[in-house]
């Protein structure tokens, strides 16, 4: 591996936020503290999101005690498949994905069984906070499965593919594909070895890919061309990501989305502090979006008109 | 946004206080700026005996007095004597010895160890009064005269003038007048009354010359010349000028040196012997008999001190952590984790501290692959994890023991609940995103706690973060400083090297 790095000033000109940047100018200044609870805990920005009327995977039963357990047969019983995740958890980090369930037999997305002592162990690390932030004690979230939308289909490996946002002061300003690979087992966790695939804000084409950090042109597995995609339902995931920001009150925010087959685009969560990688993914840096972002100052502008503007100023063809 | 002005004020203010303390440390309380430097002390013995008469017997002894020497320790041993030191007088310190009845001989020791400031220049006090011109006994009156007069022409100042007259006296072929007047004067005197006698203000003082292992050495006289506020010395008996530095002024009070009264025979003999000590506890030393030890560590008693030598270096070991996070961008598993393992390194050794963590968590983790089928709660899991990492380490320490490895002995100064957390998290790892993820995060936080045990294993660092407590605040000025750097971290330079541009 050949040791090579970039000048600084060169980066600064490009426009790309550094680590300490953004803890310290972005997360510090625009994120409040007290409202840290609606994006850090699942649940309660699944609450937040339902109230308004943001859509959401379906909520099967949430597991807060230790004996509550032995009721998560009961609860998915009736269910083709469902996820177990904990409410504070990060990174993706103690996700449990079950894609068939067949007369109480449960299996992973690689066709490999989970037993239920399986479950219990999981489930009772979720609730001891092994998990989550700091290792507060935590509760367990029991999902519906994402039926997602053949549109991907080919681009990504076993795994659902999300799209990630980054939603400065509410306005939508640079946008991620995240595809899950064999590398990455299924998970859409760029730095496990997901393809980012950057997406133009304008129109939610394909504009540029990476995976581990050093860019690509095709799907390590399937081969297929990353840069032909076009997600649909745009304009709807940029109108989702902009309420998010009223909602959570987050002024530097990450939002996850699903494009479910039957209920059309999911939040599947918030993130305040959302990695750096987008920014490789998308070839460009995003410091000229945030700055455009400040320079209108005071503004009152909706919803829509907040996604209308976006469109228009942070398309990557307009030069910013 | 509020203005960051205060901050940095702030962070100035920290950082100039902080170098100043240890600078001032460092020069007004001599401690050595660099560990393990050594001084040279000298240890003085002055013997002072006499005949006793069977009266009452009073001995008064001057006591050195010179800037160029400190005195380190001072005591004077006397059985059966009544003793006084006074040294009210700044230019006349005295030792007074008093007995009832004082039979024979009799002998009183004086003790001092000196160490030298490198201050060879003796600044007077106060202007001295100008002297009462010599009366010369008639004999001698035209010899001297004409002796001063050739003197006085081929000088321009005082200076000049006492160093002419130095070496006339000294010369090799003298003058019939100079002869003349040695015949019946000691050069000390001759050469103090020729300057008294154009009214240069000069004044005999006594010294010790300084010289590894000598005994019964006496002290040698030398004149003291004034000129523009400082005394300059003069050696008459051999026509040198100024002082070397195994030169010793022990009285410089112009009276005698020793007075002995119901007593006869009296004399005083000079022992010495030079000593190399560590400058570090010969400043502790000089701090404590100036008393100027009230508000520092050096009085905590040695356990605590060497307690404190441990927590002092924490800062160091921190401000390693947030360099290589913040400037560099290295991932730790666990904060400061890294710090903790670099604490024990100290008291381990770095190779044996390494061979040992990893010995330990790769057993742990082991066991800790078997616990995890029990599906135990957290907290009990960890508990075993714990009380399974004592059983580990007393297992190693017992083998290393039995195989006479003494290093392996060491292996209990890991902390073991951080151990036992740190199997944990390493066991999740595993399971969640596999082995190599595993070695990364182990082999990252073993990085940063070898660059910490570096940093505060370096004797020089362990020197100064405990005898210059002033560096501590500037350590505080460097962390707040990077807690506001928002450029970019190094490894992030190569991480978006994409992004840099054509």
């Amino acid at each position: 591996m050949r040791l090579e790095f970039a000048n600084p000033s060169l980066l600064r000109k490009s426009g790309v936020l550094g680590m300490n940047k953004r803890n310290i100018d972005y997360i510090g200044r625009y994120n409040p503290r007290k409202f840290y609870k609606r994006v850090d805990d699942k649940l309660t920005t699944k609450q937040l999101a339902i109230d308004n009327d943001i859509a959401v995977p379906a909520l099967i039963g949430v597991v807060r005690e230790q004996h509550e357990i032995e009721a998560i047969p009961a609860m998915v019983n009736e269910e083709d498949g469902f996820v177990i995740k904990p409410s504070k958890g990060s990174g993706g980090k103690g996700i449990l994905v079950i894609t068939k369930v067949e007369a109480g037999r449960y299996f992973k997305p690689n066709g490999q069984e989970v037993s239920h002592s399986e479950i219990y162990r999981h489930v009772s690390n979720i609730l001891s906070g092994l998990f989550s932030l700091g290792g507060s004690p935590d509760v367990a979230i029991v999902e519906g499965l994402i039926q997602f939308d053949p549109v991907f289909d080919g681009y990504s490996y076993e795994g659902v593919p999300d799209i990630r946002l980054i939603v400065y002061k509410g306005f939508p300003v640079m946008g991620m594909l995240r595809l899950s690979t064999a590398a990455s087992d299924g998970k859409a966790n760029l730095h496990q070895g997901a393809v980012g695939v950057g997406v133009d804000i304008g129109t939610g084409k394909g504009l540029h890919a990476v995976q581990f950090d050093t860019p690509i042109d095709v799907h390590p597995d399937t081969n297929k061309k990353l840069t032909d995609i076009e997600v649909p339902h745009w304009d709807f995931l940029l109108n989702t990501a902009s309420k998010a920001y009223e909602m959570s009150e987050m002024g530097y925010l990450g939002t996850d989305m699903v494009l479910d087959k039957v209920k059309g685009p999911l939040l599947l969560e918030l993130n305040a502090r959302p990695g750096l990688a987008i920014q490789i993914a998308n070839g460009r840096g995003i410091l000229p979006y945030l700055d455009h972002v400040d320079s209108l100052g005071n503004h009152n502008m909706t919803v829509s008109e907040r996604v209308e503007y976006a469109k228009k100023h942070f398309c990557h063809s307009d030069k910013l | 946004m509020h203005s960051k002005k205060p901050f940095y004020i702030l962070v100035i203010l920290l950082f100039i206080s902080g170098i100043t303390a240890s600078v001032f440390r460092g020069i007004e309380h001599n401690v050595p700026f660099l560990p393990g430097e050594q001084i040279q002390s000298w240890a003085v013995d002055a013997k002072v005996s006499f005949q006793g008469t069977g009266e009452p017997a009073e001995v008064s002894f001057a006591l050195p007095h010179d800037p160029a020497f400190e005195v380190l320790v001072e005591n004077a041993s006397s059985p059966g004597y009544g003793l006084t030191i006074n040294k009210d007088n700044p230019l006349d310190h005295r030792v007074l010895w008093s007995v009832r009845a004082a039979n024979g001989l009799q002998n009183l020791y004086y003790k001092v160890t000196l160490i030298p400031t490198g201050i060879t220049k003796i600044n007077a006090l106060e202007e001295p009064v100008t002297p009462q011109p010599y009366v010369w006994p008639a004999t001698e009156k035209d010899a001297a005269k004409q002796v001063i007069d050739k003197v006085w022409g081929m000088s321009a100042t005082n200076l000049t003038f006492a160093q002419q007259l130095n070496k006339a006296l000294n010369a090799t072929e003298r003058s019939q007048n100079v002869e003349l007047l040695l015949s019946s004067n000691s050069p000390t005197k001759l050469f103090l009354h020729m300057l008294h006698n154009k009214g240069i203000p000069a004044q005999e003082v006594s010294g010790l010359f300084l010289e590894d292992q000598r005994r019964r050495q006496q002290l040698t006289n030398f004149v003291e010349v004034y000129n523009e506020g400082e005394w300059l010395l003069f050696n008459p008996a051999d026509g040198t000028q100024g002082r070397s530095d195994n030169v010793l002024l022990w009285d410089r009070s112009g009276k005698s040196t020793l007075d002995v009264t119901g007593g006869v025979n009296s004399k005083v003999n000079f022992s010495m012997l030079q000593d190399t000590r560590s400058a570090l506890a010969t400043s502790i030393d000089v701090m404590k008999s100036k008393g100027t030890f009230d508000f520092s560590l050096y009085q905590l008693p040695l356990e605590e001190q060497s307690l404190f030598k441990g927590i002092l270096l924490i800062p160091i070991g921190v401000l390693m952590v947030v360099f290589l996070r913040v400037i560099v961008g290295l991932k730790t598993s666990g904060t400061f984790m890294p710090v903790l393992i670099a604490l024990s390194f100290i008291q381990t050794t770095l190779v044996t501290g390494l061979i040992g963590f990893i010995l330990i968590v790769a057993c742990g983790l082991m066991i800790r692959s078997y616990l995890s089928q029990l599906n135990l709660l957290l907290i009990s899991r960890i508990s075993a994890v714990i009380i399974v990492v004592i059983g580990i380490i007393g297992l190693f320490t017992l083998l290393s023991y039995k195989f006479g490895l003494s290093e392996g002995l060491t292996i209990t100064f890991f902390p073991m609940i951080i151990l036992a957390w740190t199997i944990e998290r390493m066991s999740i790892l595993w399971e969640e995103e596999g082995p190599k993820e595993v070695v990364l995060q182990g082999g990252g936080s073993l990085l940063v706690a070898t660059l910490a045990y570096l940093a505060m294993s370096a004797t020089w660092i362990q020197h100064w973060v405990f005898n210059f407590l002033g560096i501590h605040l500037v350590i505080l000025a460097a962390v707040l400083l990077m807690g506001q750097y928002t450029g970019y971290r190094l490894l992030e330079l190569r991480r978006f090297k994409p992004l840099a541009g054509e």
